[in-house]
């Protein structure tokens, strides 16, 4: 079983701050981390290719730097990480990227299940992965928090809704993006880590990959960044100490007068 | 923290401790500590980031470092949690020996799921009435035909019951006193061979420390480590070799105590200020971190000592455990008094160092045969 | 050709563009900002920051969608759960109406499923001008092709400039297959939705870093504009039971029915009555709150509220709560009318979950603990003291 799990590199937003005086996002000194949900993705590949044999491709789209998210990667046990990078890209939408993603996939080839997390952090879309799944039209289950079974060519899910669960059984070959729930990612091992250091990271240029030039990168993004500005803060609140139920009387007090 | 130009792949084996340590140690510190529980989980986690190899030579499995490795791993798992460390130095301790003693095909047995962490080590020396004086074991190894029948009584054994491979001194010929013991290897299992309950201890309450019973227990001789004779001088290499890892594992509880300390010195505020502002506090910070510092240097100068394979280790690694075990107890003190009152109370981090630091002055011998093995190096050193 | 450029002469060498950017692609050569291509994203940081004198500009040019200006009409995307149409799509009718009525247009929804024929008047009551109505055995389930499928098929014949859809689960998982089939813009989870009257774009207001950022995006050029927005953003459309429109039910033979995928089961886990991101009211527990069986408490408080009980990653951590309950960057993001976190610290990425929420209560022992720099009103306290008060005191008001 083959499996391309695609990854994002995002900047730590535990460690975003607004800069007080310029009201920009403070990004220096920020450091670049595997997107959260994608360590899920991650683990789920990995722990198919040990039920199953295979290997797993991690794959990402970013500047040459985002190979060390690929490293990482391979530290917790894919077996190959592809890079695509190109100035051509730059400026990439969700459109664009799931676009890219997908010819560096179609390159690949040989694949059974593509494994994606539910979102990237810093984006909050969550539309890359189903993006590649109607891009190389082929069927998707999303939110998957198990995977039950796979078997003859079928994979057979659960996928978390909102009120619960559905069990969703689909054809292989398929995308698959995965919710918190379904593992606990594995930490680095040592041999890990050192084939990682030392693991030569395939890079795909947009000539590699093929793609129509009017679909990469700012020409083949619909959308644009118009304007970027800092929400107002929230104004101080009223915060009560002392005894607890004078306290508790006050604020019931307080809130029914916004109410009314 | 001083730089001890540490290679590439130590490292990696100090971040990838330092992850574990904060992702899995910590969270269950208290918790265990509580419940005596056996940190499996961790041991699982450790095992599958391949930690347990790293002191063993690659042909039987592992990643073929040294003491020096085990220290710095040791030292990190131990800032979260000494407890938890011991759970895994214990099993190097009993490890050791058979890196030490054994032949290739014993070797080839024990070390691969050893060093894979798919089994635990431990290591029975000490008895009822045999403690700092080793040589009054009373424990007997039989030699009938192809077999040896194991009698007698180890207790306060680290990873007793918990581990599957246990390496122990039993005395093949009483007569000949510390002459007369033997090592072996004995498997969880095997007939014979049982364990005593679990001791409540003060400290480094997550590990396990039971009785191992032998009562006619009988294990084929090619468990024999050695030769017959040699199991005192082996128990005394062994210690030669390990101690650093003691040291490590002090030093991690100095190092955690001390961290803990100082980030609750810079939050609490007294007179409108932190704490960390007054000299009294200021003063006690800066002794606290240059002890650490100072045991840093010794435990990981001797276990690089060890590592290069120089003849007379046992001189310098006693130093190293017995001055960075001194400085943890020292220094988780002082921790408990910068937490002041909070200190005292077990919702707070402080007074379980304290605990874990005390036992660090006493096992693997207590500080006062430390002293006795440095005075009597220096001693003989003069002499000639 | 699209790419960044440098206005030499505009630029005074502030480097605030070098500290700006995240790729690290901006230095300063001769005092002038320079960018090195390699490194540039396109990410627009640099040049929002340069707004004093506008030396950096980024030229796009892209593809657009032929006959752009035929496109007309705000579309809606109803919807519906085992034949329930979902509240959120009564907020995106409200907010749709309201776009339409600035741009002179209509409001449409497109309601899918099975034996659902009979709602499309609610939809008609809540704002709209028409509702597509396709009614098929095999849409009983949500499945992505073929709901993919259709939609794009109704786009296609009857040109909408802009569709306004749920970001929910089912939402989320459609209108992304269907922005690649028709290769057009969308935009995730918007707070804001507004019309540039000039142009006629619609303006798409969304958080970005975890709320730290609002960033509005425009797809000047491609039609329709696709948005999701989340519960619980706009007010819910009001119902007007005299209100007319059409209902054209569309008919698609079986090759539009078609799906690899198959729903086998679909189990409903109700741990507690309500869902949070639709509830008004949550109240949250967090590390503090010591273990399960305090949760009792916070359900008490909620049931009183008619609310909904969630928790902080720790909570769910210790198996406190079923993941569904969490709230946070890992968990679900929030945003209810009140918001009450008891014994919650309020790390960066719970805080991302929840503070949108209209107010924001905080029980915590900790005065310095930062869910407190977001909160309206606050107690420092102890949850096992406060909240029991809480729950009777707001039973003998309400």
């Amino acid at each position: 079983m083959n499996i391309i799990v695609c990854i994002k590199q995002v900047p730590d937003t535990t460690e975003v701050r607004i800069d007080p005086i310029t009201k920009n996002l403070v990004r220096e000194g920020v450091k670049s981390i595997v997107n959260p949900f994608d360590a899920y993705a991650i683990e789920e590949g990995v722990r198919l290719k040990e039920k199953f044999g295979g290997k797993v491709i991690a794959l990402t789209m970013g500047p040459p730097q985002a190979d060390a998210v690929l490293r990482e990667a391979i530290s917790l046990g894919c077996d190959e990480g592809v890079l695509v990078t190109d100035r051509a890209f730059a400026g990439s939408d969700t459109l664009a990227t799931s676009y890219t993603l997908s010819k560096a996939i179609e390159k690949i080839k040989d694949y059974d299940i593509i494994i994606c997390g539910k979102q990237a952090v810093d984006g909050d879309t969550a539309q890359v992965g189903p993006g590649i799944a109607a891009t190389l039209d082929i069927p998707q289950i999303t939110y998957v928090r198990k995977i039950d079974e796979i078997k003859d060519g079928l994979i057979t899910a659960e996928r978390a809704t909102e009120d619960g669960y559905e069990i969703a059984q689909t054809k292989l070959p398929c995308l698959l993006t995965v919710v918190k729930e379904v593992n606990v990612p594995r930490l680095p091992s040592l041999k890990g880590k050192m084939k990682a250091k030392s693991a030569v990271i395939t890079m795909w240029k947009a000539a590699d990959i093929g793609g129509e030039e009017n679909r990469l990168g700012l020409k083949g993004s619909p959308t644009e960044v118009w304007k970027i500005f800092t929400p107002p803060p929230r104004p101080q609140g009223k915060i009560y100490e002392g005894d607890a139920k004078e306290a508790v009387n006050q604020l019931v007090d307080a809130i029914k007068v916004i109410n009314r | 923290m001083i730089d001890y130009l540490l290679t590439e792949e130590q490292l990696m084996i100090r971040d990838l401790c330092r992850q574990i340590a904060d992702e899995k140690i910590r969270p269950m510190a208290a918790e265990l500590d509580k419940t005596e529980e056996f940190p499996w989980e961790i041991m699982k986690v450790m095992a599958q980031s391949d930690l347990f190899g790293v002191y063993i030579d690659p042909k039987y499995g592992g990643m073929g470092g040294g003491v020096f490795e085990l220290c710095i791993a040791t030292e990190e798992f131990s800032k979260a949690c000494g407890g938890i460390a011991l759970c895994y130095s214990a099993s190097a301790l009993g490890t050791y020996p058979i890196i030490l003693y054994g032949n290739d095909e014993q070797k080839q047995k024990y070390l691969p799921d050893l060093a894979s962490g798919k089994k635990l080590a431990a290591f029975g020396l000490t008895e009822p009435s045999a403690g700092s004086d080793a040589s009054a074991l009373q424990t007997t190894a039989d030699k009938q035909g192809d077999h040896y029948i194991l009698n007698g009584v180890k207790h306060f054994i680290t990873n007793g019951g918990d581990a599957e491979t246990y390496t122990i001194i039993a005395m093949t010929d009483k007569k000949k006193g510390a002459r007369g013991a033997s090592l072996f290897v004995v498997e969880k299992g095997t007939p014979g061979f049982t364990f005593g309950k679990k001791e409540d201890k003060m400290g480094i309450r997550a590990s396990s420390t039971r009785e191992l019973i032998f009562n006619n227990c009988k294990i084929p001789k090619e468990n024999l480590l050695g030769k017959e004779g040699m199991g005192f001088i082996a128990a005394m290499r062994t210690f030669d070799q390990s101690r650093p890892g003691i040291g490590a594992q002090a030093l991690g509880i100095a190092q955690g105590a001390l961290d803990h300390a100082l980030r609750y010195s810079k939050q609490r505020k007294q007179f409108g200020q932190s704490i960390s502002s007054f000299q009294g506090i200021q003063w006690m910070l800066a002794d606290m971190a240059t002890q650490v510092e100072a045991s840093r240097a010794l435990v990981y100068a001797s276990a690089r000592e060890v590592d290069a394979g120089k003849k007379d280790v046992a001189m310098h690694s006693a130093m190293a455990k017995m001055f960075a075990s001194d400085v943890a107890m020292k220094v988780a003190t002082d921790a408990v008094q910068i937490f002041g009152g909070y200190g005292y109370m077990k919702e707070y981090p402080a007074e379980k160092y304290m605990r874990d630091a005390k036992i660090t002055q006493i096992y693997e011998g207590t500080n006062q045969i430390q002293r006795n093995i440095i005075a009597m190096a220096l001693i003989k050193e003069m002499a000639k | 050709m699209s790419g960044i450029k440098v206005d030499k002469n505009k630029c005074i060498g502030c480097t605030l563009c070098v500290k700006a950017c995240p790729f690290g692609a901006m230095s300063m050569v001769d005092k002038k900002a320079f960018v090195d291509l390699d490194k540039c994203q396109l990410c627009n940081s640099c040049v929002e920051t340069c707004k004093v004198v506008h030396a950096i500009e980024i030229i796009r040019e892209t593809t657009r969608t032929p006959d752009m200006e035929k496109y007309k009409g705000i579309w809606v995307f109803a919807e519906q759960r085992k034949g329930v149409v979902q509240p959120v799509v009564f907020e995106l009718l409200g907010k749709a109406r309201e776009l339409a009525d600035k741009l002179k247009v209509d409001v449409a929804c497109v309601l899918m499923g099975s034996n659902i024929k009979d709602k499309a008047e609610d939809l008609i009551h809540r704002g709209a001008d028409k509702v597509y109505v396709v009614d098929n055995p095999k849409l009983e389930h949500f499945l992505d092709e073929p709901y993919a499928r259709i939609m794009a098929n109704l786009i296609r014949k009857n040109r909408p400039e802009a569709i306004l859809c749920p970001a929910t689960v089912v939402g989320r998982s459609v209108i992304s297959r269907v922005a690649v089939q028709l290769r057009v813009g969308l935009t995730a989870d918007c707070t804001g939705l507004d019309i540039d009257l000039e142009n006629g774009y619609l303006m798409q207001t969304r958080p970005a870093f975890g709320g730290n950022i609002m960033a509005t995006i425009l797809a000047k050029y491609h039609r329709p504009q696709l948005a999701t927005v989340r519960h619980k953003v706009f007010k819910e459309a009001a119902v007007d039971l005299k209100r007319k429109g059409v209902v054209e039910v569309v008919n698609y033979d079986n090759s539009f029915f078609v799906s690899r995928t198959k729903i086998l089961k679909v189990v409903d886990e109700v741990t507690s009555t309500v869902n949070i991101t639709e509830a008004n009211v949550i109240v949250s527990g967090g590390r503090a709150m010591g273990g399960a069986e305090n949760f009792k408490m916070l359900e008490e408080l909620a049931n009183v509220l008619n609310g909904a009980v969630g928790a902080s990653r720790a909570a769910i951590d210790e198996g406190w709560m079923p993941y569904s309950h969490q709230v946070g960057q890992t968990g679900k993001t929030v945003c209810p009318t009140v918001y009450i976190a008891c014994g919650i610290s309020g790390q960066i990425q719970h805080l991302v979950g929840m503070q949108s929420s209209n107010i924001i209560i905080a029980i915590n022992r900790d005065p310095s603990a930062p869910i407190f720099t977001v909160a309206n009103y606050g107690i420092i306290g102890d949850v096992f003291e406060v909240v029991p008060l809480l729950t009777k005191r707001f039973k003998e008001v309400l």
